[in-house]
């Protein structure tokens, strides 16, 4: 085993040394912390705003900085550091607030230049604190990009504790953030505190964030929140499944990726994590039996063949009353009338042959089997049943009885057919259904 | 040429010169952005530069900034494109489907430009996050004009791409201003006049894209959002038309990079410390014009809001005295005291009393308030607006008369009264005569 694996395989295991095995569980939680949290801030539609929290977090870490130095210290104390930070990211959020709630301009204007001016001002103090010759300035910028490496064991409990103490309140006020999510007025009704809620959702996710920064840096610890959250939500449409589900993809995503960073050299944690966070986000988008794009198209497409196959037994059927074989020429015009693209025509007829509905006859002609006949013949009538239904009870004129109906026979159930059938009895003289 | 001139020209200037093109370019294109809520799609792009950046070094070996501008270009692209996709096909909110996409291509970015075998070319992280226009000199060949051809030539190339990257921006503008607009505020009606609102929106994400390419290398692409949004919502707080709102925001964006640049080269002194960054600079200058515009905008503001909020609450105030007051004399008490007049007022009562008599419209005398001649024609005007609006209220729009008083005494102070076709209210108090038709 090369040693790059066997190292990767130590710190997943966790023997790859004490300061390994913290940071690698303490990057866990804080996937998991993120996860969780940011399912909630996913359903609260809040997730860019801890885009613009985590860049305002700049010039409160320098500004902490510039402050520490100024009083004597040594500058890289990251407890001093997250403190700013903490200051100036809720800063930019209170900013948020009151340009989108106070001023005529829309949240996503005031999220993007509540970023970019926070950012502004921190790239201020950075050149300030750049050119000030005070010590430990490269601390500043693990803030900015993030990196385990340089993680010592106090550090990476004061993370733990913070991940740890979001994931807890997550946990804890679970019901909660998915009510006020879901139904906020029914909340409010409720008598819950709509507004100390979401102030304490903010708050966690200043608290996933200041943990995230030293890990994967300010720019990147949104794509904490944002993906493992958004890609849970491709699995499930429940949020108790999903919110543990997203923690699980975070805490996954954290795991693998410091301990592949604490293997290979050159190999910073944040960028890591996030790109194995958004292979997981990919995964889920195309695969997912919910909601990916990949089921979800394959369910239409076989829809759309169901709806063509009903549609060809029921043209062949009118077609001479369904006796004898159907020559080419018609089967074109048929296609023509229904609309299909020339993908449609071979694949319906190969599944409804398939089926044994239809047989193919001479010179590209087709027929019906016995089968097929007596399908068709109860599509028909399922059709003349509808236009029935539609021009005598719901109002619809007949010129467009047809257009509607070719939509929904295929969903009629067969109690409701009965009741038609009645219906239609006991209304005789009227043109309707074929006997 | 004097020195001072001379220093200025040779170390100033271009970085100057390319703070105000990156702001201008961004204003332009970002005042559009924010009109049409999408102020977080050049956030989106903005990201994406650095990847586009280091992938474009990589595969061209090249630092040739052609080369570095048609990678970040392509970078900005794909990231509208990705959204596009997982927005659509995903059915994720746009707002997560941004951050998704963004953060995983910078996350691409600053792995690549960790690992990459970059040899001895010096791609800084920070230089393209931040920016770096200070480093940008003008040499201008000895003993040469600074407007002979030879100086002009010397002039550094980033400020050409800018140039080249504020035409696209002009071009752009001046070409489908009519269509901008009307896809900004109906695109329904954009499409149904034969040209797509989506069109125009691709459109202007590329030129969004140019500009942001463009920029990136005199302000930092990060700070590019701010040079985007900022101005342009400081500018929509300030005018509400859509030719004075692109001007405006542009100006404030010219305003914001020479105040920037100037306080870059002016707080260093003041403070002592070493220097301070241009771009950067740029970016707080901006959103203090953002802070000052949403406080103090005429229009807007909030303080010119909250102005014309307390100046309405003292007239409803007023107005709700002077009506008590004339209810009272009806009924015979022409001298309320105070103390009954609290009972039913309340507090806002003092206030009233001395904003009124300081008027002439009411008098107090020992401990009572009595209405003024004046007084008396404002009191009958609002007495009889109100039992007018009671009287339309029932007789028009069919409100039970027990729930009509609460909504006329809201509309006595408009200042319009429904026309009078009876004498008397569906209280059955008298409706008064107006005084401005003398009679009374």
């Amino acid at each position: 085993m090369s040693s790059v694996a066997q190292t990767f395989f130590d710190a997943l295991t966790f023997r790859g040394g004490f300061n390994t095995s913290v940071v690698v569980a303490g990057t866990t939680l804080l996937g998991a912390a993120a996860g969780v949290t940011g399912m909630f801030a996913l359903l609260r539609k809040r997730s860019l705003i801890a885009d613009a929290l985590s860049h305002a977090t700049l010039p409160g870490a320098a500004a902490a900085f510039l402050i520490a130095a100024a009083l004597g210290s040594t500058g890289r104390s990251l407890p001093v550091l997250l403190a700013g930070a903490a200051v100036s990211g809720v800063l930019g959020v209170l900013a948020i607030h009151l340009l989108a709630r106070h001023t005529r301009l829309r949240e996503d204007a005031a999220i993007g230049a509540v970023l970019g001016v926070f950012f502004g001002a921190g790239v201020v103090l950075l050149s300030v604190v750049q050119t000030s010759g005070a010590p430990g300035a490269a601390g500043l910028n693990t803030l900015i990009f993030g990196s385990t490496a340089t993680m010592n064991v106090g550090e990476s409990a004061l993370m733990l504790a913070l991940a740890g103490a979001a994931a807890v309140a997550s946990v804890l006020l679970a019901k909660e953030f998915t009510l006020v999510a879901f139904n906020e007025g029914f909340a409010r009704s409720l008598g819950w505190p709509v507004g100390l809620l979401d102030l304490i959702l903010m708050a966690l996710i200043v608290l996933v964030t200041l943990a995230g920064l030293p890990v994967v840096g300010l720019i990147m610890v949104v794509a904490l929140l944002i993906i493992p959250a958004a890609a849970a939500r491709f699995w499930t449409d429940r949020v108790r499944v999903a919110a543990p589900l997203a923690g699980a993809l975070g805490a996954l995503s954290c795991f693998v990726g410091s301990a592949l960073s604490a293997a290979a050299t050159d190999t910073p944690a944040g960028p890591v994590i996030v790109l194995l966070a958004g292979a997981v986000f990919t995964l889920s988008l195309l695969v997912a039996p919910r909601r990916g794009v990949i089921p979800v198209f394959v369910r239409a497409a076989r829809l759309k063949l169901r709806f063509a196959c009903e549609h060809a037994l029921e043209d062949l059927t009118e077609h001479n009353d369904g006796a004898g074989p159907v020559p080419a020429s018609v089967l074109d015009q048929l296609a023509v009338h229904r609309g299909w693209s020339r993908w449609v025509r071979p694949i319906a007829v190969f599944a409804l042959v398939r089926a044994g509905a239809v047989r193919h006859a001479p010179n590209g002609a087709l027929e019906l089997t016995e089968r097929g006949r007596r399908r068709g013949e109860r599509i028909a009538r399922n059709h003349a049943l509808w236009s029935r239904y539609l021009i005598t009870h719901a109002d619809i004129a007949p010129s467009h009885v047809d257009w509607a109906v070719d939509q929904v026979e295929h969903v009629l159930d067969p109690a409701l057919i009965e009741r038609l059938e009645t219906d239609i009895a006991a209304a005789p003289g009227r043109e309707g259904a074929p006997a | 040429m004097s020195p001072a001139l001379d220093q200025f020209l040779t170390l100033d200037l271009a970085p100057l010169l390319a703070g105000l093109l990156a702001s201008v370019t961004c204003a332009l294109l970002g005042s559009f952005l924010v009109l049409r809520r999408m102020s977080l799609m050049g956030d989106a792009i903005s990201h994406s530069v650095l990847p586009g950046i280091i992938v474009a070094f990589m595969i061209a070996k090249t630092r040739d900034p052609v080369v570095m501008l048609a990678g970040a270009a392509a970078a900005g692209l794909l990231t509208v494109v990705l959204v596009e996709l997982v927005r659509r096909f995903g059915r994720v909110e746009s707002g997560a489907a941004m951050g998704a996409v963004f953060s995983v291509l910078f996350a691409a970015g600053v792995l690549l430009l960790e690992r990459a075998d970059l040899g001895n070319v010096d791609l800084d992280a920070s230089c393209v996050l931040y920016g770096q226009p200070e480093t940008l000199f003008w040499i201008r060949p000895a003993g040469a004009g600074p407007l002979d051809a030879d100086s002009l030539a010397a002039l550094p190339r980033q400020l050409m791409i800018q140039a080249i990257g504020l035409a696209c921006a002009l071009v752009f503008i001046a070409l489908f201003y009519k269509e901008l607009r009307i896809a900004s505020f109906d695109p329904q009606h954009a499409t149904s006049q034969g040209f797509s609102a989506g069109l125009m929106h691709h459109a202007l994400m590329v030129v969004v894209a140019i500009a942001t390419v463009t920029s990136f290398e005199a302000v930092g692409s990060i700070l590019v959002i701010a040079m985007l949004i900022a101005p342009a919502a400081a500018a929509r707080l300030l005018t509400d038309r859509l030719g004075s709102y692109v001007w405006t925001s542009v100006g404030l964006a010219a305003l914001a990079a020479l105040l920037g640049h100037w306080s870059s080269s002016a707080l260093p002194r003041a403070i002592g410390a070493g220097s301070v960054s241009q771009a950067g600079a740029i970016t707080v200058v901006s959103g203090g014009l953002l802070v000052v515009a949403a406080l103090a905008s005429p229009s807007h503001g909030t303080l010119a809001k909250l102005l014309s909020r307390r100046k309405l609450r003292a007239k409803i105030e007023d107005e709700d005295l002077l009506a008590a007051l004339f209810r009272l004399e009806e009924s015979g008490d022409t001298h309320p005291s105070r103390a009954a007049l609290t009972a039913g007022i309340g507090a806002s009562l003092d206030r009233s009393a001395g904003r009124l008599s300081r008027r002439a419209l009411v008098q107090e005398s020992d401990g009572s308030i009595s209405l003024t001649d004046q007084g008396r024609r404002r009191a009958r005007r609002l007495v009889r607006s109100h039992r007018l609006w009671e009287s339309y209220l029932v007789d028009t729009a069919g409100l039970s008369p027990d729930h009509v008083h609460d909504t006329a005494e809201r509309l006595e102070h408009l200042g319009i009264e429904p026309s009078a076709r009876v004498d008397t209210d569906p209280h059955g108090k008298p409706i008064p005569t107006d005084p401005r038709n003398g009679a009374d």
